[in-house]
């Protein structure tokens, strides 16, 4: 059968997501092709108390979409049809499995399209980013998935059909969009989704500036925003980055810089005009290196090529890197990443910084190889301390990867036992026998207590 | 400038809050939270619970311009904040109601009220980054932070916008803000309310700078709000009257203190898709938030606006005046209902938060 993997072998290319260091295989991978087959798996596994872990593309990034060794790993990636686009309403009704791009590509001859951009746009599934809360490079000015969806259909851990949301702008009592957005598939199933579509902006310019210093890159980011700008994209990368990137996509790069900032504006004609002007003059008045506006969309589109391949080309330079993603205010740039250059030395691992700089968002990228056992503990604890040290400057454990397997025992340098208990009473609420992805995302204090003691962050030989 | 009513003032009163509410939950004996009182009358249904006044517990405790975030004690009146961040060429992109400075920043999120702007800035349930809040059980938690991008934990602040104070008594409130566009104008055409509804909902589907979409009596009202040459260019291409002096009408809207808003009787609100056809048979309407948020007055049967608002892909609320002890908002069904009712008991197991003030069941 198509719709069942029963055997070891097949099911190999479930066994974890895009975070490869965690994996393990289920009982079951069931791959249905309705919502009332979604609901029959949902409610046999009620019955039975058998666990669910839900997939949709599995380019999750903290192994929340790890199969459960007892349970079942339903993947709603054949849920792939665009239902609906109201144009009038600029809405789009899809399914879970639906990917990202596809439903700005079906919106793009509406002149219309679906805002948050994660890297795995192409393959990412909808389903995926509402459970995850997923962001993008544009998300400074256009917000998360939580700012840009309307309604949800939801199946209970009981198989119960529920709609969440409205077609309007809120809905009545309590926000369980809000709560089941980013909620790592613990709280239901997500088997249907409509999204809010935007015009797509009249024209978009990148300005690219290098500086030779971490610092100089890092006020220039204030500076934009203290000039009333808020750009459609702000990334930074440093120099281990700028040079993997440019080797890999030959984008124009400044490789000799120890930081190049992209900014994005986008808006009217005449918007855009304005804004890329002011922010060039910033960028020289903060002694830029080197500034190029981008002239026309093919250098544009290349521009960006480069920063979105920014993973894959570490992935040339290191046979294994872990991706983090704390974030910080804007204002600890320089301290945060000065520290992690120091750990970088102590914990003699290379590291890559790519960030999204206007919302404080850091995805180091730290290299090391699998096959030695000692540079995977190395590596993790490197990890680990980055995000202790985004938690300590004000900022949080994961800006847009989510919390998954990964980030579990960070959760308690970020939160006290009490909200830590709340976040359980919470789960306890929606899903009572802890079915709904078990042993991810929220530490399970009633049930162990050893979180705060747990020295190894998870067995994965 | 907007006025300050009052020198701001600075007073951490949680020790005393935590205390009210030990008594509560000792004695059993439910609270009503307040802040300003301004909406005591609006919103929700009649409480007659000891009041535990909140309002006290106020002052800006952060705000970083450049980090584009302000945090705030929950009872700090808006105006205080707006004043705050017009100092930095900063707003709250959301333009909540002040209800003459007594509304609160708390009492805001509490409600989840936006203003006119709420199709484009966003609302305060959209801005807000995190929250300090005293649930039922007395213990004082944090959630969310003062970073624009944050999912680790469920999103426990979000789940405050529109809860009325019943999952916990909010103490400090971080936002995101942002710029304040350099230009706002304003155009008018007349139209009947059915051509109002396709027009505001095409131009929104166009790239430019609207920031407000309001008919009523025959006219629409379009706001541009962006760089000047933006504003400038789309007023060419769109054409319309400008009016003069639209500054006023926009506050009247936000403020509710047009004349429409001047009938005492029960008033409705309808929130929609916004492209939804216009039903004629409950009298003058005003539409707002391009096309999402519709208001009515007058003695309707809730059943057949209820109707009429599922129909429209909706819901609608009994917002002010009528019967407040019976249910002011559309009815959820049996399934969410129950999980609904499972998550106020994890946040407040004795129920002394506000029972009964979203739904009588809740």
């Amino acid at each position: 059968m198509d719709c069942i993997i029963a055997e070891a072998e097949s099911q190999r290319p479930f066994e974890c997501d895009a975070l490869t260091l965690y994996s393990d295989l289920p009982l079951l991978v069931v791959l249905p092709e309705t919502v009332e087959q979604v609901q029959s798996v949902l409610r046999i596994c009620h019955q039975l108390s058998v666990p669910v872990v839900a997939r949709g593309a599995g380019t999750g990034l903290s192994a929340g979409a790890m199969p459960h060794p007892e349970g079942i790993l339903l993947c709603l990636s054949k849920l792939d049809r665009i239902l609906d686009i109201d144009v009038l309403a600029r809405t789009a009704r899809v399914q879970p499995g639906v990917s990202n791009l596809r439903i700005s590509e079906a919106a793009a001859h509406h002149r219309l399209y679906y805002a948050p951009d994660p890297s795995s746009q192409i393959a990412c599934t909808i389903g995926g980013n509402v459970s995850e809360n997923s962001g993008g490079v544009h998300c400074l000015k256009y917000g998360l998935t939580v700012h840009n969806i309307l309604s949800l259909d939801v199946l209970t851990v009981a198989g119960e059909k529920l709609t969440i949301g409205s077609m309007g702008l809120d809905s009545p009592g309590y926000d369980l969009m809000a709560l089941l957005t980013g909620s790592e598939g613990l709280l239901g199933i997500i088997t249907e989704v409509t999204v809010r579509l935007l015009p797509l902006p009249e024209r978009a310019q990148v300005i690219m500036a290098g500086f030779d210093s971490v610092s100089k890159a890092g006020d220039a980011v204030g500076a934009i925003i203290a000039a009333g700008i808020i750009p459609a994209g702000l990334e930074m990368m440093d120099r281990l980055a700028v040079q993997a990137a440019e080797d890999f996509a030959q984008a124009g790069y400044p490789k000799e810089a120890a930081a190049i900032l992209l900014c994005e504006v986008d808006g009217t004609a005449e918007e855009v005009a304005q804004h890329t002007q002011e922010i060039a003059s910033l960028f020289e008045q903060h002694a830029a290196t080197s500034v190029t506006i981008s002239r026309d969309e093919a250098q544009r589109a290349l521009l960006w090529k480069g920063r979105k391949a920014a993973f894959p080309a570490i992935g040339r330079l290191s046979p294994d890197y872990y991706c983090m993603d704390g974030t910080i205010p804007r204002s600890q740039l320089s301290f945060v990443l000065s520290e992690i250059y120091r750990l970088s030395e102590q914990y003699a691992l290379p590291v890559a910084n790519v960030f999204h700089a206007g919302d404080g968002n850091l995805h180091p990228l730290i290299m090391f190889n699998a096959s030695d056992t000692t540079a995977i503990h190395r590596a993790e604890e490197f990890g680990a301390k980055i995000l202790e040290l985004s938690v300590s400057v004000g900022g949080c454990i994961t800006g847009e990867h989510g919390v998954g397997v990964e980030k579990l025992c960070q959760m308690t340098s970020q939160f006290s036992t009490e909200e830590l208990l709340q976040l359980e009473d919470i789960k306890y609420a929606f899903d009572p026998a802890l079915n709904l992805n078990p042993g991810k995302g929220i530490p399970i204090l009633k049930r162990c207590q050893e979180y705060r003691a747990l020295p190894a962050r998870h067995q994965h030989d | 400038m907007t006025e300050r009513p009052y020198p701001p003032c600075s007073d951490d009163r949680s020790e005393h809050i935590i205390n009210a509410l030990q008594q509560a939950r000792e004695s059993s004996t439910p609270v009503y939270i307040k802040g300003g009182g301004s909406k005591q009358h609006l919103i929700g249904r009649s409480c007659n619970y000891t009041v535990l006044d909140v309002g006290g517990h106020r002052g800006i405790i952060d705000y970083q311009p450049e980090e584009l975030v302000i945090t705030a004690r929950a009872g700090t009146p808006l105006v205080d904040i707006i004043v705050a961040l017009e100092d930095e060429g900063q707003i709250l992109s959301f333009e909540p109601p002040v209800f003459n400075g007594a509304a609160t920043l708390g009492g805001t999120l509490a409600c989840n009220l936006s203003g006119p702007a709420r199709p484009w800035g966003g609302s305060i349930r959209d801005m807000v980054l995190g929250v300090k809040l005293i649930n039922g059980k007395c213990e004082q938690l944090n959630f969310g932070g003062k970073v624009i991008k944050n999912v680790a934990g469920y999103d426990v602040p979000r789940l405050q916008a529109g809860a009325l104070g019943t999952l916990g008594v909010l103490c400090e409130v971080s936002l995101k803000v942002l710029p304040r566009p350099d230009k706002t104008l304003t155009l008018c055409y007349d139209m009947s309310a059915q051509e109002a509804v396709q027009h505001m909902n095409q131009q929104a589907g166009q790239p430019k700078p609207l920031s407000g979409a309001f008919w009523l009596n025959g006219q629409l009202h379009m706001r541009l709000s962006g760089t000047t040459s933006a504003v400038n260019s789309t007023v060419t291409q769109w054409g319309g009257e400008i009016m003069a002096n639209d500054e006023a009408l926009w506050r009247q809207l936000r403020e509710m203190t047009l004349p429409f808003f001047d009938d005492a009787g029960a008033l409705w609100r309808f929130s929609l898709q916004s492209s939804a056809k216009v039903r004629i048979d409950f009298g003058t309407t005003l539409i707002d938030w391009c096309g999402a948020q519709r208001w009515v007055h007058g003695d309707h049967s809730g059943e057949a606006l209820q109707q009429a608002a599922v129909e429209a892909g909706g819901h609608v609320s009994l917002f002010r005046s009528g019967d407040r002890n019976a249910e002011v908002r559309s009815p959820l069904n049996s399934v969410e209902q129950h999980l609904q009712q499972r998550l106020k008991k994890a946040f407040d197991p004795d129920g002394i938060l506000n029972p009964g003030r979203l739904y009588s069941w809740l």
